[in-house]
């Protein structure tokens, strides 16, 4: 290492390089570019979309004129909108409660040592690896109208009738040729979005889940077994509360994601069938982009802001405990 | 772990990684279909049948290869491609440049509030693209930026420095204090004792940030599709569905091929990566 400041150096230099070893100085200064980058390319577009929310701004424009609380009262006049806000409210709580359930179950096996466990991890990371629009493209060919193999392997284990029971779309399917038509029909093509989400986030959840286990410390597992506690007894004392807050974290970041996801739907259905499954990202879109009335699309989503902002405020208080430990 | 325990292991195990796996082995399969196997519907999907919808052990005489070649030959599909590395890799330059002062200032520097502005910082990770994509899409052409590559690479950073900067802040907590220390004490400046020292120690997260970082990149959907409407600027995710798919004739096969491409690859490197990016997502807070 030379020495910091060479003899001879013009005084002003030599203040601006003592100046940089000051921490109050160099904080600030290292952080300001990341800083100033987002609030240019993530500040003033929110704030330019709260804007456009409160004018008339259509296709082409940056700006309108100012009519108030308009748009954020005509959306909700509209069928489509509010079935959007219901869509987005089962699509986001019902594939996250499926992730919570499997990788709940995943994680408690994938920590175990076993022979092959690299590519069944392998395996697992694919969904969460792969590009979103690429894979869900994958599921548009296996939920296929005609071709789908879901189908045609649910009829040759005999099990298609036993699906259609349960899913109660009996009266409409009974056709011997007509298949389960998993993206043509309002409830069904519902489910199916929803399953290809919770398909697609399980793999984050499994990987948080497993970092949340291996956070018990282990004279905390060793302790417990001392004491007698196997089974039920441990998962329920030990095992689940020590791993909350780290689960909820990740929980929480799949709802965020999947409030937020526009992929999957537009993907799988755009919307459709006659608009039965638009989420709120979905219904931004038609309205913001292809009906080109800017500020009600903007004022659209931003309805999912306060949702956004409940789901990370709950994020921030069930972190806690874990920055403590 | 007795015989038993192994047994419910596989049997929990297997039924998952199946259920996660399998769009995966079907569009292996699909890939190589001919147009007539795969356009009767009594015909097996999993396995490559002759006219008459029988296999035969020597199934490979029935598959072809030609969707592969159709991608590459008569699509955009290897343009895509191209692009997507472009933009993936100048957004990764420009997110090291902007996320790593600040990660490290952030673990290092600023003392007690550290911690909460880079909480802050990760929030911004949470805004999704959804409320944004419309102002952008607008302020984009106004900067005569739509249909170029450019919009990408000047909007991505949006996602990718709160995302590296929050990896980063837990990967250079994780480093020792004292070997930075140690170079201050032989006089070295901060920043000389960063790029010597602390860099070279960090480059396994650096490379973390860089995989998780370019990952995020291939994935965006809805500013790629906004933004962009010439086929030659178009990146692999918002090519493929605009341009395989031509209302109601998909071509499947080529659209398998175009998905397992690049998810393979980067199944592989997020597989290498995990561990060490389980240590900086979770803010190096439990190992």
């Amino acid at each position: 290492m030379e020495a910091e400041a060479a003899p001879g150096w013009r005084p002003s230099t030599r203040r601006w390089r003592r100046a940089l070893e000051d921490r109050r100085v160099l904080a600030p200064l290292l952080i300001a570019p990341a800083v100033i980058f987002m609030a240019l390319v993530v500040g003033v577009p929110f704030g330019w979309a709260i804007y456009l929310s409160f004018t008339d701004a259509i296709g082409g424009s940056l700006s309108g004129h100012w009519i108030g609380l308009h748009n954020f009262t005509s959306v909700w006049q509209d069928d489509n909108f509010r079935r959007a806000i219901r869509n987005t409210l089962i699509f986001t709580f019902a594939s996250q409660a499926i992730v919570v359930v499997g990788a709940s179950v995943l994680s408690a096996f994938l920590v175990r040592d076993f022979r092959g466990k690299w590519f069944i991890r392998f395996l697992v990371v694919l969904p969460w690896a792969a590009p979103v629009v690429l894979s869900t493209i994958t599921w548009l060919w296996i939920l296929d109208s005609l071709y789908s193999v879901a189908n045609w392997t649910l009829t040759k284990l005999h099990l298609e009738h036993a699906l259609i029971w349960l899913l109660g779309v009996t009266h409409v399917e009974t056709q011997a040729q007509a298949p389960l038509q998993w993206l043509g029909r309002p409830n069904l093509a519902l489910v199916a979005i929803t399953l290809v989400q919770a398909w697609r986030i399980l793999p984050f959840a499994v990987v948080i889940f497993i970092a949340g286990r291996a956070s018990i410390p282990n004279e905390v597992e060793d302790a417990a077994t001392i004491d007698g506690a196997t089974g039920l007894k441990k998962l329920w004392y030990i095992d689940v509360p020590l791993q909350l807050p780290i689960a909820l974290v990740a929980v929480l970041f799949g709802i965020v994601f999947t409030a937020g996801d526009f992929a999957v739907v537009y993907i799988l259905t755009q919307g459709g069938p006659f608009n039965s499954t638009q989420v709120l990202p979905t219904w931004a879109f038609q309205i913001g982009i292809n009906s080109g009335s800017l500020g009600e699309g903007a004022a659209i989503s931003l309805y999912l802001f306060p949702f956004l902002i409940l789901v990370t405020i709950g994020m921030l208080f069930f972190a806690r405990p874990v920055q403590v430990t | 772990m007795s015989r038993r325990q192994t047994a419910l292991t596989y049997l929990v195990v297997g039924p998952f990684a199946v259920f996660l796996a399998f769009p995966f082995y079907f569009a292996l399969v699909t890939m190589f279909k001919t147009n007539l196997d795969l356009s009767v519907p009594t015909h097996s999907p999993y396995v490559y049948n002759d006219a008459e919808g029988h296999f035969h052990w020597n199934f490979w005489h029935y598959a072809t290869t030609q969707h592969v070649a159709f991608l590459f030959n008569d699509t955009n599909y290897p343009t895509w491609l191209l692009n997507t590395l472009l933009v993936g890799a100048a957004v990764v330059v420009i997110t090291l440049l902007l996320a790593m002062p600040a990660g490290y200032a952030l673990a290092r520097l600023a003392g007690p509030w550290g911690q909460s502005a880079g909480v802050a910082i990760f929030l911004v990770y949470l805004i999704p693209p959804t409320l944004l994509f419309l102002p952008l899409s607008r302020i984009v052409t106004n900067l005569h930026l739509k249909d170029s590559l450019w919009s990408l690479i000047l909007v991505y950073p949006s996602f990718t420095i709160p995302f590296a900067t929050w990896l980063l802040m837990g990967f250079f907590k994780t480093i020792p204090q004292e070997l930075e220390e140690a170079a201050l004490v032989d006089g070295a400046s901060r920043l000389k004792a960063i790029y010597r020292i602390v860099l070279p120690v960090s480059l396994p997260g650096i490379l973390t940030v860089v995989i998780f970082a370019f990952s995020l990149c291939v994935n965006e959907f809805i500013y790629a599709f906004t933004f962009i409407s010439t086929s030659s600027q178009r990146t692999v995710s918002s090519g493929v569905p605009n341009e395989l798919i031509r209302g109601d004739v998909f071509f499947w096969q080529s659209l398998m091929v175009a998905t397992l491409i690049p998810s393979i690859p980067l199944a592989l490197l997020y597989n290498a990566f995990l561990d060490r990016f389980i240590k900086g997502f979770t803010g190096g807070a439990f190992r």
